[in-house]
């Protein structure tokens, strides 16, 4: 089989843009390892077909009538049903009511379960339509018949593969992209971090010099920008015999947040310049303004002399010259909207404001409130303070109010435009300054549009063996919640506690300890938990109960669900589990529950979201744990006496019946839908 | 068996005399075959001399005229009085790129729009915005379909000297020319050179003759 792996190849599965990148693995040897771009065979106008670097990550669900069959060609396949790629976005310009966009962005949102066919949200009744991990899974088996059209002998899924991922990408959106993986029939793929692959697609440009360009002790803050998510990571450089040793210590919260809003809102400026000038633009010419806003932006931004550069709008009709609308974008509304409005300078201990959220935001992805970058960058930085306190040879000064980072690599087209990646240099700087602290230089050297891709593919190489590998795990812990045994109080719902069942930092391929608590769970019916996480809290170890915690450092995830098949046991009947947390080898947490007395095992779901997740009035999980008499989390597991299990089984009968918890979620799943009817 | 090569047969012995007999009846053959060829040697010779022996592929020669000189007359067919000249085969170019490629330039540059519009009741600034559109499309067509490099790589302005061999497609003499390679001479323009073409593929059912399609709102 081995011989027959010749390339290791790395998939970018972006918000909005996909990018594919290999290795021939015969050509490598050590640090030297040339990556090569695949050039992806799309539709680029109705039965015209041409390869691009990359495959807007757009999906266009054509009527019938709307373009001939032999219009909707592929290399390898005749008359596609949906139409994937730059005629996707071409034609959704014109037809938004049509265009699936964004799809990654909704497979990391609570509150909707991203297997529901849904998008476009705004598509009338008569559209078919089709789920965020559907239009995923066509993303992925357009990149797959691509590369097989490349490389008929050496079909992808007999090859080294990487897909990358968000770093803020919670564990059920990563269980999702690995599962769409399994059913392209690339089930050997692994995933990785966006933030890494810059890093390791820096290291591979490097060919082996990057030893020379960090030193032990460095903090290395990555920051990708991408077309519509921003993604920072912290990875600290050690030391281990001898060899310098990468570490992924921290990750950012998921940040709806990049380089389109730039251009939007440039396109507004100069949108409402042309309204006081009694010039009126249809959302086409919007659409159009965009895009020569940012070729203007790229060109003030580039060219410190130039003051202004014409923008110019063409009308859709045939009548160019009479129609075209034209003005100038000026340095000073670049400077203004840009450099002020995304990356302003402020101070370390400023907080991205996020106003409380009126209405049905379950309608609409969740885009930031704050448009700072800079805010985001600092509060992160501010909460991630503790982040290098268990590694040797990293440490920081004992007043330090943030993370000190030494060094810092951009990602991201927004930063071809090297006046931005001047200006986070100086903020930072700036933080760093006010902390006494050295200042932090920049990586060079990225290639910003493709880097992604690219360090995926150099990952999936050195993984087997022949450079160096950044350590992660799990960048945060993870908890389910637990009721409280205490008197009911009327309109107080009864408080819960966290339960630690996966802690922070978990290696690839282990798996955690039992918390020593059970659970009783009835056979044949669903049971929820909720579930949290905390991307701060380092310490807690497995079985570890959080009575109290800060708000700002546990976040509440969707609910996860464990459902007993009535196989060998008797409906109805209550099994004590406890939960297992495994995280694995492709980089997903599994979470199982495991019978206490006959060891069996169960998957619990994470893709159950057809909840709002805002209240506390939501069903409490069906199970309440019984916690052993001690309630220290260091009560070793022996203490939980068999007599521990009856109890559980006692509580379980006091707990919501589970009809009851039927009746409630078949409810919110038709209360949720108001945009099908 | 065993070989003694110091004993000679005392007689003429039967097997002997058979031998004996076996070597001039092959003898006698090899005088017929040797006669035989010289004598048809000498027959070709008195033909006319650039004809060539085809005796052993006659079925193709007979159907197949030999359109080159007289060298190739056929021993059976007498040759034509006057070969007629080769025709000059002039390509004819294919319509369905050239469409393509202005259905590029119509689609990312506006180009036919332009063209197609009567440019003398506008203002200048109105044309040139316009030129703007078309100038940055037109450009992005160039730069994603075709590698364009200059032919010579000299500034122009300078003398340069063009070797005995030089290939006249690549390099256009003007003026004064007269004498023999090398040439030495002031390069004007350094002209274009299209290293690499990548227009997009076609469906077989594809309309070429549609440069846009005319967009109708519901």
């Amino acid at each position: 089989m081995s011989e027959e792996r010749r390339y290791a190849v790395g998939i970018d599965l972006g918000t909005t843009n996909s990018v594919v990148a290999w290795v021939d693995l015969e050509q490598c040897d050590r640090d030297q390892a040339p990556v090569e771009v695949m050039g992806i065979p799309q539709l680029t106008a109705p039965g015209e077909v041409e390869e691009k670097g990359q495959l807007p990550s757009f999906l266009y669900l054509p009527h019938p009538e709307e373009l001939r069959p032999e219009d909707k060609v592929l290399p390898w396949r005749e008359d596609v049903a949906h139409i994937v790629g730059q005629l996707a976005r071409e034609l959704g310009s014109k037809t938004p009511i049509r265009l699936v966009s964004s799809a990654k962005s909704w497979l990391c949102h609570a509150g909707v379960n991203p297997k529901d066919a849904f998008l476009p949200i705004e598509a009338p009744e008569e559209v078919t339509r089709i789920s965020p991990y559907r239009t995923a899974l066509e993303y992925l088996e357009h990149l797959r018949d691509a590369w097989n059209h490349h490389h008929p002998d050496k079909p992808l899924n007999q090859q080294e593969l990487v897909i990358t991922v968000p770093a803020s990408f919670d564990p059920a959106a990563r269980e999702l992209t690995a599962e769409a993986a399994r059913e392209a029939g690339l089930s050997h793929a692994i995933l990785l971090e966006e933030p890494q692959a810059a890093l390791y697609s820096w290291i591979q440009r490097t060919e082996g010099t990057w030893r020379e360009q960090v030193k032990v002790g460095d903090i290395i803050l990555v920051v990708d920008v991408g077309g519509g998510t921003t993604d920072l990571s912290l990875i600290a450089v050690t030391e281990e015999d001898g060899n310098l040793q990468l570490n992924r210590v921290a990750v950012g919260d998921h940040i709806l947040l990049g380089g389109d809003n730039m251009d939007l809102a440039l396109a507004y400026v100069v949108k409402m310049k042309l309204e006081q000038e009694g010039k009126m633009l249809d959302p086409w010419q919007l659409q159009a303004l965009t895009h020569s806003c940012r070729e203007a932006k790229e060109k003030l931004l580039a060219d410190a002399d130039l003051d202004r550069t014409p923008v110019v709008v063409p009308s859709r009709g045939s009548q160019l010259i009479g129609g075209t609308l034209r003005t100038d974008l000026t340095r000073d509304e670049v400077n203004q909207t840009l450099i002020e409005g995304f990356f302003p300078q402020l101070e370390i201990e400023e907080k991205p404001i996020s106003r409380p959220r009126t209405g049905l935001t379950t309608l609409g992805l969740p885009y930031a409130q704050d448009a700072r970058i800079t805010a985001h960058l600092a509060h992160f930085l501010s909460r991630q303070v503790r982040a290098v306190d268990e590694l040797e040879g990293v440490s920081l000064p004992t007043n330090a109010r943030f993370i000190h980072p030494s060094a810092i690599l951009l990602n991201g087209g927004v930063f071809k435009a090297g006046t931005l990646a001047q200006r986070i240099l100086e903020v930072v700087n700036h933080w760093l300054a006010s902390d006494d602290a050295a200042p932090a230089r920049l990586l060079e050297g990225a290639d910003l549009d493709l880097a992604v891709a690219r360090g995926a593919s150099y990952y999936s190489y050195v993984r087997q063996g022949g450079g160096v590998r950044i350590r992660g795990g799990t960048a945060a812990a993870y908890y389910v919640g637990v009721e409280s045994a205490m008197p009911a109080v009327p309109g107080f719902p009864p408080p819960i506690r966290l339960l630690c069942v996966a802690p922070f930092g978990m290696e690839e391929g282990t798996e955690a300890p039992l918390p020593p608590y059970e659970f009783g769970l009835v056979v044949g019916e669903p049971v929820r938990f909720r579930f949290f996480t905390s991307t701060v809290r380092r310490d807690d170890p497995v079985g570890a109960l959080l009575d109290q915690w800060f708000s700002d450092e546990i976040e509440e995830l969707t609910e996860i669900e464990v459902n007993l098949p009535p196989e060998h046991h008797n409906p109805g009947e209550v099994v004590p589990v406890q939960l297992a947390a495994t995280y694995t080898e492709v980089g997903t947490l599994r979470l199982e529950a495991v019978a206490k007395d006959s060891g069996e095992r169960w998957k619990i779901e994470f893709e159950v979201r057809n909840q709002e997740q805002s209240g506390t009035s939501q069903p409490e999980p069906a199970a309440a744990p019984e916690p052993p008499p001690a309630t220290g989390p260091e009560t070793p597991v022996a203490e939980t006496a068999p007599g521990e299990s009856e109890q559980a089984e006692e509580t379980d009968e006091t707990a919501p019946s589970p009809p009851q918890d039927n009746s409630e979620e078949n409810d919110n799943k038709a209360g949720f839908w108001p945009f099908k009817k | 068996m065993n070989i003694n090569l110091s004993q000679l047969p005392q007689t003429l012995d039967a097997l002997h005399l058979a031998l004996a007999l076996a070597i001039f009846i092959l003898l006698f053959l090899l005088v017929m075959v040797l006669t035989f060829v010289v004598i048809s040697l000498l027959r070709r010779q008195a033909t006319p001399a650039a004809s060539e022996t085809v005796k052993t592929k006659p079925a193709v020669s007979a159907e197949k005229p030999r359109p080159a000189g007289p060298a190739t007359v056929v021993e059976e067919k007498p040759a034509p009085a006057a070969p007629p000249p080769k025709p000059v085969i002039l390509r004819e170019p294919t319509p369905d790129a050239a469409l393509q490629l202005l259905g590029l330039f119509q689609n990312e540059a506006r180009l036919i729009d332009f063209l197609q519009e009567d440019i003398a009741s506008y203002s200048d600034a109105g044309i040139g915005a316009a030129a703007r559109i078309v100038h940055g499309g037109c450009r992005k067509v160039l730069d994603e379909h075709f590698e364009i490099g200059p032919v010579r790589t000299e500034t122009e302005g300078s003398r340069i000297t063009l070797p005995k061999g030089f290939d006249p497609a690549e390099v256009r003499l003007t003026g004064n020319i007269v004498g023999e390679p090398p040439f030495q001479g002031v390069l004007v323009h350094r002209g274009w050179r299209a290293t690499e073409v990548k227009l997009p593929q076609l469906s077989e059912g594809h309309r070429a003759d549609i440069l846009a399609p005319a967009e109708v709102e519901l």
